[in-house]
């Protein structure tokens, strides 16, 4: 008797073969920094999808819980003097408490009311950090600790010694975010793998057929919107730590549709998907000089074209294109497949 | 067959063989308008734990409002809904799950974004282990229970006569198909009362033969059912009781020879 396999485990050890080829190919300082970028805004884009891909909810503030986690680190670290791991867990809490404050009265509702309640409070995150400059620093920004656990610190300028081997601070961040980007991966599988996830897939399915075997919906809702805002939090802690300047723009509306474009673009629901979104949406600017001056019309002209030409986005339309004209008979399925 | 639940109770013993005793449900002075049109009303009747019951009635005589209001989907203007004797009206579908009450659609309510044994793993639902740091961290007892959830949802695939779609998505899976995977995830959520929403609706005569073993063998395994429909040689051969409805109230009620020769009944149907 055949049992099938969790659906989509065989991605990670492609996702860690590449993380480990990149330093290999692209061993120049430059490129590392924007990979390192690359997988902590991946990985917070891999929370995302799953409120927006397996909730099917939208939140158009996730730069804001982005912004929280990373202010919440700069702020507790350098003016209160705190250590890096705590002030991260502290920047977590209070952006899961807030996350579920806003949710738990909107998730009850049927429709997109998330989106309007996450637009909302967005944009009073981003006032808040632009206004209160003697916490925030303003909309000049604040410096930002390196990264240290128990007296070991991480910083992009030093160097370190493992095993003989001398490692540049840039290579040793870019390690850390890698092994962080796995482990949202490794997480979010679980998740999606586990009952949970199975009840949230049905909501998707159908929400009457799950709630009347038992699934308590707006509670499960609730949960991902809260574990979504939190991966944001804890990537905005590191990102801030990793940059050691943050500014406001973090918070701002355009970087949560930038968030939301790479899940749409990656593919809705498909984990690998959303990670190739993010490494394209952050080539971009890298490709195009002018890309700033254009940015929230090329975001808007991407959302466009991919929801026309392939809504179920780039990873799940390419895999169904090479089934398509592979059909090598190695899934299983039915007799009618 | 009966034990069908029963194979796999040595990995997770709550999930297996302690069937919950068919559930008694009664219903009194039940009432909902749309607007000016009394869809239910005024409508009692009492079920007994264990039997089939059968609500016949013409198009639009009331009868999926009143699976929509016992389930929960709808909210009743008037009167009450007693499952085993606790007052239900107006609870959520969800909770009442949890009493041990289940359904399936007239129009298919099936995850098509998931494959056949995880609809019917998805009604294991309430007898999972849920803990949250578990799933996060892929604890092996989740593995495990994950495991033989999934056996026994093949198992009652089978049951339902499924066995050809063990390994199917549910969207790869023709109409007939479909209908038993929705009694299969029903019955998979250990129901005291399955109620039926036109089972036989689009199956041809061989496969309503088959649905009608099937509902017996639900029945003799102690589940109360109860069924809305429309082909009258299922519901003669299987109810214990029929509810006749018209224009939302209770035209007769009885045992299938008494309603079949009730002359209102007759009436109704042949437009007199």
């Amino acid at each position: 008797m055949r049992l099938s396999m969790p659906s989509k485990m065989p991605g990670l050890p492609v996702l860690v073969l590449v993380l480990l080829l990149v330093p290999i190919i692209l061993n120049d300082e430059f490129y590392l920094d924007i990979a390192t970028q690359m997988a902590l805004i991946a990985a917070t884009v891999v929370g995302l999808n799953l409120l927006v891909g397996y909730a099917g909810q939208v939140s158009l503030g996730h730069a804001a819980f982005f912004a929280m986690g990373a202010y919440g680190s700069a702020i507790l670290t350098g003016t209160y003097g705190w250590t890096p791991v705590p002030a991260l867990l502290c920047a977590a809490l209070l952006v899961a408490t807030l996350a579920w404050l806003v949710g738990r009265p909107i998730l009850r509702l049927k429709g997109h009311y998330l989106s309007m309640a996450t637009l909302g409070l967005g944009i009073i995150i981003a006032i808040v950090i632009n206004n209160e400059g003697w916490l925030t620093g303003g909309p000049d920004g604040i410096p930002v600790q390196p990264l240290s656990l128990m007296g070991f610190e991480l910083s992009i300028f030093d160097e370190y010694h493992l095993f003989g081997l001398v490692i540049s601070g840039t290579h040793a961040w870019y390690a850390l975010a890698g092994v962080l980007l796995v482990l949202a991966v490794w997480i979010a599988q679980n998740l999606i793998d586990s009952p949970i996830g199975r009840a949230l897939r049905a909501v998707h399915g159908s929400e009457v057929a799950a709630r009347t075997v038992g699934v308590d919906t707006s509670h499960y809702k609730l949960l991902i919107f809260v574990i979504s805002a939190v991966y944001a939090s804890v990537m905005g802690s590191f990102f801030a730590h990793y940059t050691g300047f943050i500014t406001p723009q973090l918070a701002t509306f355009e970087h949560s549709i930038e968030l939301i474009t790479m899940v749409v673009l990656g593919g809705m629901g498909s984990t690998y998907g959303v990670i190739i979104g993010a490494v394209l949406l952050l080539l971009l600017p890298q490709l195009l000089t002018d890309f700033h001056e254009y940015e929230m019309m090329m975001f808007g002209l991407i959302l466009m074209l991919t929801m026309i030409f392939m809504p179920k986005g780039l990873l799940p339309t390419l895999s169904a294109l090479v089934k398509r004209h592979w059909p090598a008979g190695v899934r299983s399925s039915g007799p009618e497949g | 067959m009966n034990a069908v639940l029963s194979q796999n109770a040595s990995a997770e013993p709550d999930a297996g063989n302690v069937r919950r005793a068919g559930a008694d449900l009664a219903v009194l002075s039940l009432s909902k308008a749309f607007g000016g049109v009394h869809a239910v009303e005024d409508l009692s009747f009492h079920i007994r734990a264990g039997t089939i019951h059968s609500v016949i009635g013409p198009n639009g005589a009331g009868k999926t409002t009143l699976f929509n209001l016992i389930t929960g989907l709808y909210q009743p203007d008037q009167g009450e809904v007693l499952l085993n004797g606790q007052s239900v009206q107006g609870m959520p579908p969800e909770r009442l799950a949890r009493l041990g009450m289940s359904r399936t659609f007239q129009n298919l309510q099936i995850c098509m974004n998931m494959s056949a044994v995880e609809n019917v793993m998805l009604g294991r639902h309430l007898h999972l282990k849920r803990n949250f740091l578990a799933a996060l961290l892929r604890w092996p007892s989740l593995r495990r229970s994950e495991r033989a959830c999934r056996e026994q949802a093949r198992e009652l695939l089978c049951f339902v006569g499924c066995e050809a779609y063990l390994e199917a998505e549910a969207s790869a899976m023709p109409y007939g198909a479909l209908k038993r995977l929705e009694i299969a995830r029903a019955l998979a959520t250990e129901p005291g009362i399955l109620l039926l929403d036109e089972p036989a609706a689009g199956l041809n005569s061989a496969e309503t033969a088959a649905l009608e073993r099937l509902i017996q063998r639900v029945a003799d395994q102690g589940v109360t059912v109860v069924l809305v429909e429309h082909d009258m040689k299922l519901v003669m051969a299987v109810s214990d009781q029929v509810l006749v409805l018209d224009y939302g109230r209770k035209l007769a009620e009885g045992t299938p020879q008494e309603v079949r020769h009730n002359p209102d009944v007759i009436a109704a149907y042949l437009g007199g």
